[in-house]
């Protein structure tokens, strides 16, 4: 496959600026580029989801038009979504021969699924509803669904972001064996300890453009981090040692609920402390209990015992949201639109949202002072770098970086004396991200203690004092941070499902 | 840019109207001035549109309150008519009683009839999550009954000659006419909840709670909201004042119970409170622009032999134009403003593939 | 036995235009569309099959044109929701209104004309078995044409590619956008069948049932279809057994009026909309039923980016 100066805009935005690039058969080819990048439009462009504004595309040497993911596939292009596109009412044999095109009995495809995810290492159960599986298996089921097709490429958006170590280890294997039958991967990453293991070759992508093409086996991360960044990281400042003496400022003893509802998973006998000054992390695949976890932790959930969880030495496991707001506590929810901010409401209302009940003076006798609330919208913006268009926009205006930048900083704005924040910097690009793990060791600097819940390794290895695991509900015991490897919490993470 | 779209959908009907009386078989520009300008210049058809606006107002400026939240209250007519029984309770178990302190009662007694029957949605909602919309709706039809059996059956006037109303209420017992001749108090109630509503909506913390709730479920959790007493709290407020419209209505123009109170003004008032905007100000120039097509279409069957019906469609077109142009106007904007934040919508979207 | 005979014909007739609208709605709200516009569509079903039937002389003419009134009722809902986009609950609403307000005008001359009826199946020798031999085999077609509906769209539903498609548009759109599937068309289709099956309902009601037409026939079935789908857990077969169990609501209603039990007529009356309240109580108290057959996309609008 060879992209010729493809472009892509949209009304306000170049995402696709005269990108060339090609892959050969065989290859295992990375694209690399960091949260905005261009390279979901990219590939969406090669798998016929959208067409390009000019350009031409070209397979095996004929120039071809894409212009629906049917002609894609019919081409011998597949693609596992990095946002799995499954339908979770269906069983995997209803999913897979949804994406097949022609019509097939279901009891061959049955037959077939189950020979072939055997034969390649990811085994599957046909009849298995998807809602009841984990989110490796449906990886899985996004690929067998690919590979039925027999495709000559594999396009893969971020495949390891939902996988243990191990896992994606075995994933890896997988994918060498392909190539090694002549089958190209597409493989697109930011993970550049990844690439490196894995690819052959690797395209470069920034701000729309392709900055630089290279053997990632002959290059270090650092050198690729800046391609992709452009500039020189800051560094993080090393995190002091936490003094055994210090107080525990977060408690959990023996927190359990039940399911939330058919999907969710329940929580069992959770226990953790948090020290001030300390930062702990929760690792995690997603889908292993945290969002329940969080929900707990901010009260939107209800414990049922009061001591199941303390703060600064308070039982508040029965206590609302904004009561351990009043605590001092402070929380960062995963999901910036729809949890952690209204997305239509501006900037200002935004920050009333959280701290309408603590103490900040945003509501006098029943009315809202706008003036108050704007006030503190500003100096979180100037605090924190939030860039944003105009004074007081709306939430949903912001890029993604920047409005997790306002979503964080309105909570450390009030100097929590503990914070729990959930995938702190998920889809967020990389200055945006160094600036909030910066003011979360900052934080914790100042005495307070953070739980930070999050699925990315790196990202937990950076930070971190002790590192816990959570898998089905259960947590792990802590392990110092300092000592551990990505091995060593992969084995945590695999440990309690029987594989 | 905010008023295009109900002008336009205005626009809309007034075209479709005159499409409409044409396959009638009725002159349209003639119609379309019986209908619309007519009623508008003379002095008791001026009257009237306040009488009739009044009630469509006062229940409309509540249900706005709910639908904001996302809590669709279908059910005011059902609410009207509970209200209307309450209240009259008073005057027909009490004829004689003609001091200052009935009428009060009456009315107080209205909205909690409408509040009480209001609350039943909302709980069956809040405890069980039984669809709001089926269940009120359900109810309209069985408050529509209860009123028919109370009209027909035990408080029939004796002395009626078996017509199904109740006995006419005495002066003590009706709301006072405050202008002209027939516009009566229950108008300053409607102005009270506009003001009142308004304020609620944008200066009050609880106004910032139902639009938290309404936009986004899981933010209002996340600021410590309480969903089901906020579908209980819009439920009571529209419920009461639909009640309180009914009554008003009773011990207003009509002056007795009936076996019907009231045109569809609960349903109408779902499409004012649509055509406004869900914002009080722009509710009650929509209240009036309805209650003129109850006129009009009273004017076009005396004038023209037209079915009274044409009002419905009037009606039901109308709301047809406002969410299409609603749309049209929205959505040309949305496709401007989309790129710029598809990005952050997308790397911000649901995570991991998790259900 | 004989005793029986007559109820569970009222019964069953009684069920037909439930089952049909519901049926309807069904299919629809499968493909992720909610569509509360049901009362509209089956009176203008109802009095579009009256007029054509009247006019005509041919009862088969007014069902068509009770069918394809619904359709272009459900056809201006799809507009308005499908592609513009607009508030799937608002434009339901919008419907029903303009539904019953368009039915009115239009039936407005034909009121106390009496109407044609449809003619009932009479299989020679079949039909005469007693008891067995009515019920089975004297109703008329329009029946047995729900019955046959009814096993139909769990057929089309479960067994077919069609179905499948229809149900994977519903549980997820983004994900069958992402496959090239054309959700709005799905969607459109949905729609379409869930407006035939109103009107053709409404026919029923006004051709069949009662063969005449008055305002405000449908008295709420529209609606009680609507509880019906949730109450039969979008499972066709369900559905079947809750137009049933409506249909003996309303033969109670009927008998307890016939035999003078006292209470009073408004009362009676009022059973089916207090059963419909029951029966939704019921079935939202089962969350995990409710979670599970969900159609997830279920009143969600549907934007493709390009």
């Amino acid at each position: 496959m060879a992209a010729l100066q493809i472009t892509k805009d949209f009304a306000t935005l170049r995402a696709n600026d005269h990108i060339d690039f090609a892959i050969r058969p065989g290859e295992i080819h990375a694209l690399l580029g960091e949260n905005g990048a261009g390279k979901s439009t990219l590939v969406k462009i090669l798998y016929g989801a959208l067409q390009p504004t000019s350009g031409e595309l070209r397979w095996k040497g004929k120039a071809v038009t894409i212009p629906n993911p049917a002609a894609a596939r019919r081409l011998g292009i597949g693609m596992v979504f990095q946002h799995f596109s499954l339908f979770d009412a269906l069983t995997v044999a209803e999913n897979i021969a949804l994406a097949l095109d022609s019509a097939h009995r279901l009891a061959a495809l049955r037959e077939r699924i189950t020979r072939v995810s055997a034969e390649y290492g990811l085994p599957l159960h046909a009849d298995s509803i998807v809602a009841d599986l984990s989110v490796g298996e449906r990886q899985r089921v996004e690929i067998v669904r690919c590979l039925l097709q027999e495709p000559q490429l594999i396009i893969m958006d971020e495949p390891t972001s939902v996988l243990t170590p191990q896992e994606a280890d075995d994933l890896f294997v997988t994918l060498k064996r392909l190539a090694a039958e002549g089958c190209s991967v597409l493989y697109i990453s930011h993970r550049l300890e990844e690439v490196r293991t894995l690819c052959h070759h690797a395209t470069v992508l920034r701000h729309g453009k392709v900055v630089a093409e290279c053997d990632p086996q002959k290059e270090t991360a650092a050198r690729l981090a800046s391609l992709m960044v452009g500039a020189e990281l800051r560094e993080l400042s090393a995190p002091q040692p936490v003094s055994a003496s210090a107080p525990v400022r977060l408690s959990l003893k023996n927190l359990s609920m039940p399911k939330p509802h058919p999907f969710a998973v329940a929580l069992d006998r959770v226990s953790i402390d948090v020290r001030g000054g300390e930062i702990v992390s929760i690792a995690g695949v997603a889908g292993n209990g945290q969002d329940e976890l969080f929900d707990a932790l901010s009260g939107e959930a209800r414990a049922d015992r009061a001591d199941a969880i303390a703060i600064d030495g308070v039982p508040c496991g029965r206590r609302g949201v904004n009561a351990r707001r009043r605590m001092n506590a402070a929380f960062v929810p995963e999901e910036r639109l729809g949890h952690g901010a209204v997305p239509r409401f501006r900037l200002s209302q935004n920050v009333i949202l959280t701290r309408h009940a603590t103490g900040d003076g945003l509501v006098r006798s029943g009315t809202v002072n706008t003036a108050a609330s704007r006030a503190i919208a500003n100096r979180v913006s100037t605090t924190f770098d939030v860039r944003k268009g105009s004074p007081d926009p709306e939430a949903s205006a912001l890029s993604g970086g920047n409005l997790q930048k306002f979503v964080v900083g309105r909570e450390l704005d009030r100097k929590p004396g503990v914070l729990v924040v959930c995938q702190p910097t998920w889809g967020v690009d990389a200055g945006a991200a160094t600036t909030i793990r910066q003011a979360l060791i900052d934080l914790a600097e100042a005495g307070s203690a953070v739980l930070v819940i999050s699925q990315d390794l790196d990202e937990i290895l950076e930070i971190s004092d002790r590192v816990a695991v959570i898998s089905q509900g259960r947590l792990s015991v802590p392990h110092d941070a300092h000592g551990i490897t990505r091995e060593g919490i992969g084995l945590l993470m695999g440990g309690a499902r029987a594989h | 840019m905010a008023l295009l779209s109900p002008l336009l959908a205005i626009g809309l009907t007034v075209v479709a109207g005159f499409i409409i009386f044409a396959l009638i078989g009725v002159a349209p520009l003639e119609a379309l001035y019986v209908y619309f300008i007519e009623p508008l210049t003379q002095s008791w058809s001026l009257q009237d549109l306040v009488v009739k606006a009044t009630p469509i107002i006062l229940i409309a400026v509540g249900l706005s309150v709910c639908y904001q939240s996302n809590s669709w209250n279908i059910g005011a007519e059902g609410q009207l008519a509970v209200g209307a029984i309450f209240g009259s309770a008073l005057p027909i178990y009490f004829p004689a009683w003609h001091g200052p302190t009935i009428l009060p009662l009456m009315l107080i007694l209205g909205a909690v009839g409408g509040m009480a029957y209001g609350a039943i949605p909302a709980l069956l909602k809040t405890r069980f999550g039984a669809n709001e919309i089926l269940t009120s709706l359900m109810l309209v039809y069985v408050a529509q009954l209860v009123l028919d059996w109370f009209a027909r059956g035990p408080w029939r006037d004796p002395a009626g000659h078996n017509f199904p109303d109740s006995r006419a209420f005495d002066d003590g017992q009706l709301l006072p006419v405050i202008l002209g001749d027939s516009i009566k108090l229950n108008v300053v109630f409607m102005l009270i909840a506009v003001v009142a509503v308004w304020f609620l909506i944008r200066k009050t913390i609880t106004g910032f709670q139902i639009a938290t709730l309404g936009q986004a479920p899981r933010a209002g959790a996340f600021a410590g909201f309480s969903q089901a007493r906020m579908t209980l709290f819009t439920f009571l407020i529209s419920g009461g004042l639909a009640g309180l419209a009914g009554i008003c209505e009773v011990a207003g123009p009509i002056e007795k119970l009936r076996i019907s109170v009231s045109p569809g003004y609960g349903f109408t008032a779902i499409i004012v409170a649509f055509l406004g905007r869900l914002n009080p100000i722009g509710i009650l120039f929509a209240g009036f622009l309805l209650a003129l097509s109850y006129l009009g279409g009273e004017g076009a069957q005396v004038a023209l032999g037209v079915s009274e019906q044409i009002t419905r469609v009037f009606q039901g077109m109308l709301l047809f134009f406002v969410l299409a142009c609603d749309t049209l106007i929205f959505y040309r904007i949305r496709l401007v403003r989309r790129p710029a934040h598809q990005a952050s919508l997308r790397t911000a979207e649901a995570p991991h593939g998790n259900a | 036995m004989e005793m029986l005979e007559g109820p569970i014909l009222t019964i069953i007739t009684a069920a037909t235009p439930l089952l049909l609208a519901a049926l309807g709605e069904l299919v629809t709200e499968r493909s992720g569309v909610l569509n509360l516009g049901v009362e509209g569509m089956m009176a203008v079903g109802a009095v579009c099959g009256f007029v054509a039937a009247d006019l005509s002389g041919q009862p088969f003419l007014g069902v068509a044109a009770a069918v394809l009134a619904g359709m272009a009722a459900a056809a201006l809902f799809a507009l308005l929701t499908l592609v513009l986009v607009a508030n799937q609950v608002a434009s339901g609403l919008a419907l029903t209104l303009s539904g019953l307000g368009l039915s009115a005008l239009i039936g407005d001359a034909f009121v106390g004309v009496p109407g044609l009826g449809v003619p009932h199946l009479h299989i020679p020798g079949v039909s005469v078995i007693p008891f067995l031999g009515p019920i089975l085999f004297g109703q008329d077609i329009l029946t047995y044409l729900a019955w046959a509906l009814a096993i139909g769209v769990w057929y089309v539903l479960f067994r077919t590619r069609t179905g499948l498609v229809i149900r994977a548009v519903g549980d997820n759109h983004v994900s069958a956008h992402a496959l090239g599937y054309p959700v709005i068309r799905v969607r459109l289709l949905a729609v379409l069948f869930g407006g035939a099956a109103a009107g053709l309902a409404g026919g029923y009601l006004s051709l069949v049932y009662t063969p005449q037409w008055t305002p405000n026939m449908t008295a709420g079935r529209g609606w009680i279809a609507l509880a019906l789908v949730v109450f039969a857990a979008w499972i066709p077969l369900r559905v079947v057994l809750g137009a049933l169990l409506f249909g003996a609501i309303s033969y109670l209603a009927l008998y307890l009026q016939g035999i003078g039990i006292g209470l009073p007529s408004q009362f009676l009356s009022s059973m089916p909309y207090l059963t419909t309240i029951l029966v939704l109580v019921v079935i939202s108290r089962n969350r995990v039923l409710l979670r599970v057959n969900t159609p997830a996309c279920l009143g969600q609008a549907f934007v493709p980016d390009r």
